[in-house]
């Protein structure tokens, strides 16, 4: 990771150079994860090449799967770093989010009962106008975080709570399925291909997004609006549109998973579809280094940092925890992180390595 | 108070718990006149306090954290856990409902002393913290038991079918004989927790430091009030106050399950924020808490007697009533900025 390392660093200085490097904790978990489960049973990193019903090659294994649902989170992390960086809050909305953008692809693709035998307009524009709800989600978010001035995840707490309901009401409670194979292909393979699509509209999302981040100003204006709101008011920012432009991306960022959600089973389930998803996605952000207090990130160690929930959601589902349980271990971790990142523990941690430092000089002198 | 107050000017915190009170009364009264039957039966009212008793209780802790200037999602996980511990010991293990009612105060002690120590002596944000809480309380209540199941516990069942007579408040029914308008248990417990909670904030030196702290934490440091302690103070609190809650629930509906007192967190935070509670703390009241589970609780009643019975309206008009008065509260503060500017 560290490019030149001259004779003058000490190991120690190396190693506390690498440990204070962004991506240090998301690798350190992933290699933590990684040998835990080489240890414990091989089997876990076998990948096999079969046949899907139609005949096209498909590869299936643990390590498949995270790549697969990773792919769901890592886009979910995008946003959710930006509006991070930017309002120093989460969305704790973007699972009923998902639930409603996927309810409107339904709707548009089954017509208003439900039951079409073919889709009722082309997918592409089905997304497209699940996109403008969900980012209109976004804009709501963004109203009341940028404008009126309410802590953001108090004010996504209106959507946690009404989203779902408001998914199922788009729909009239009814499930409606899409009866055409060609829908299946966002959730599952592209003929002719064995990997799964969700990883190729992660990577499509992944360098469109540092395509904005290298060529606007984006990184830096929800940097500087993050780290101190009236500085930036005083640069010239205008830090109000800045975080309601964040909610919005986030909101199209929910779209896209939204429809990898819904394609995986051709229908939906209004209670269950991305539950507990927003705890994952902000789970990635604060594995990735990123202070969830705003300010600073770095786009790839979230991004990296949402591969790394999926292997440990992987991992848990292979010691056979069930599904309801998972919440439980997951909040040990993020408890353990922030705990971790908390600027006392910090603190007292580098007071700890300057005594020791001071003992071993002493001892040296000596 | 509010007499006072009308002729000097109305602070925040009264204009907040006026637009509450008037909110509930213009309500209950357009509900008698509109819907009729139903309201008009003082039992109603009764039937709204016995239901919404856990919800009062737990209600006064979130209002206590939100005036110290946090939040405390973890309440409705909490009392979830709570029920299910409960149930699985009196049902499964045939204990007895003292060590019960031990169990349910520890549970949410404990959450409440580790969630308060991590976010006032580690600076943590509260809300990651407690929605870490909140996940694992949900998953620690799967764990204890997975499925669904009624307590048969005949000392429990006796406990939770007790009904205290309200005198004179009851009413005649159909064939002209008179009923005995009731109450349970838990409303006895919730209103003693309300009135024991309106003293403390109000005339306890304690009390006041908890406004001192969310209204300013820095100069309530220069007053020389311990920041950190009353924080976390806050925190047990609610804790504990989630574990009576997640008791009450639990004599209320006789039964475990893990989607128990799902969205409780977020009744809790609505109740508190439409009795006047500020989310930037400093501000708020337990009456107006009162009235804030009061006025949310017959408007869900409304939502359901007027045919709307869906589960789903009653989640968006509560999500709806917490987003208009998450704005008013807003608009107030801003007007109160301008003031602060003009003065």
């Amino acid at each position: 990771m560290n490019a030149k390392v001259s004779k003058k660093f000490s190991i120690s200085e190396l190693v506390m150079k690498l440990v204070r490097h962004q991506l240090f904790i998301p690798i350190a978990a992933l290699l933590l994860l990684a040998i835990f489960n080489l240890i414990n049973d091989p089997s876990f990193y076998k990948v096999t090449l079969g046949y899907s019903s139609t005949g096209d090659p498909v590869l299936s294994g643990y390590p498949i799967t995270i790549l697969d649902f990773g792919s769901e989170l890592a886009i979910l992390a995008i946003g959710m770093t930006l509006v991070t960086a930017a309002t120093g809050g989460q969305d704790i909305s973007v699972g009923a989010t998902i639930a409603i953008s996927g309810s409107v692809v339904l709707r548009m693709l089954c017509g208003p009962d439900g039951r079409a035998e073919t889709m009722q307009m082309p997918i592409v524009v089905a997304f497209l106008i699940s996109c403008v709800v969900a980012m209109l989600c976004g804009a709501f978010n963004g109203v009341l975080v940028a404008y009126f001035k309410i802590q953001p995840m108090v004010a996504t707490l209106i959507l946690y709570t009404a989203g779902r309901s408001i998914a199922a009401w788009i729909n009239n409670n009814r499930l409606p399925i899409v009866k055409e194979e060609s829908f299946k292909v966002f959730g599952g393979f592209i003929p002719g291909i064995p990997i799964p699509t969700p990883f190729f509209i992660a990577l499509a999302c992944i360098i469109l997004m540092t395509l904005v981040l290298r060529f606007t100003n984006l990184k830096l204006y929800t940097q500087a609006v993050g780290i101190n709101e009236s500085s930036a008011r005083l640069n010239g920012l205008n830090p109000a549109m800045i975080k309601f432009i964040t909610f919005v991306i986030l909101g199209i960022c929910v779209a896209v998973a939204g429809l990898i959600k819904v394609s995986r089973l051709s229908t939906i389930n209004y209670s269950v579809v991305a539950k507990d998803i927003e705890m994952d996605a902000i789970l990635a952000v604060a594995l990735g280094g990123n202070a969830l207090s705003g300010g600073k990130f770095s786009m790839g160690a979230s991004i990296l940092g949402a591969y790394v929930i999926q292997f440990l959601t992987t991992t848990l589902y292979k010691l056979e925890v069930p599904s309801d349980a998972l919440s439980a271990y997951k909040a040990i971790v993020v408890i353990l992180l922030v705990v971790m990142s908390a600027p006392t523990v910090r603190k007292w941690f580098s007071d700890l390595g300057k005594k020791l430092k001071a003992k071993a000089s002493v001892k040296e002198v000596g | 108070m509010l007499k006072m107050n009308t002729k000097k000017k109305l602070t925040d915190t009264n204009l907040l718990l006026l637009i509450t009170i008037v909110v509930f009364f213009v309500m209950y009264i357009g509900a008698m006149i509109f819907l009729g039957e139903g309201f008009l039966k003082t039992q109603t009212f009764f039937n709204i306090l016995n239901a919404n008793a856990a919800l009062l209780i737990v209600s006064c802790g979130m209002s206590l954290v939100m005036i110290t200037g946090g939040i405390d999602i973890s309440v409705g996980g909490v009392a979830a856990l709570v029920s299910m511990c409960c149930a699985v010991y009196l049902d499964h293990k045939g204990g007895n409902i003292f060590v019960s009612i031990l169990i349910a105060v520890g549970i949410g002690l404990a959450f409440g002393l580790v969630q308060g120590f991590l976010i006032a002596y580690l600076d943590v944000q509260p809300f990651i913290v407690t929605l870490a809480g909140m996940f694992f309380a949900r998953g620690m209540t799967t764990i204890v038991n997975t499925n669904p199941f009624n307590v048969a516990n005949e000392k429990f069942v006796a406990l939770k079918d007790t009904r205290i007579v309200v005198p004179f408040m009851g009413s005649t029914n159909r064939l002209g004989k008179y009923v005995d308008a009731y109450i349970q248990i838990g409303v006895v417990v919730a209103i003693l927790v309300v009135i024991l909670m309106y003293f403390m904030l109000k005339w306890t030196k304690q009390g006041r430091n908890f406004y001192a702290v969310g209204g300013n934490s820095q100069s309530a440091l220069m007053l020389g009030i311990n920041v950190k302690k009353t924080k976390f103070i806050s925190y047990v609190i609610s804790g504990l106050l989630a574990g009576i809650g997640g008791y009450v629930y639990f004599l209320y509906v006789g039964s475990g399950s893990a989607s128990h007192a799902s969205g409780m967190e977020m009744n809790a935070i609505a109740s508190s924020i439409i009795g006047g509670t500020m989310l930037t703390g400093g501000v708020g009241n337990i009456v107006g808490t009162l009235f804030g589970v009061l006025s949310l609780s017959t408007i869900k009643n409304i939502v359901s007697s007027a045919g709307l019975g869906d589960a789903w309206w009653t989640n968006i008009t509560i999500a709806l009533m917490l987003c208009l008065f998450l704005v008013i509260q807003s608009v107030v503060m801003a007007r109160k900025k301008r003031g602060l500017k003009k003065s």
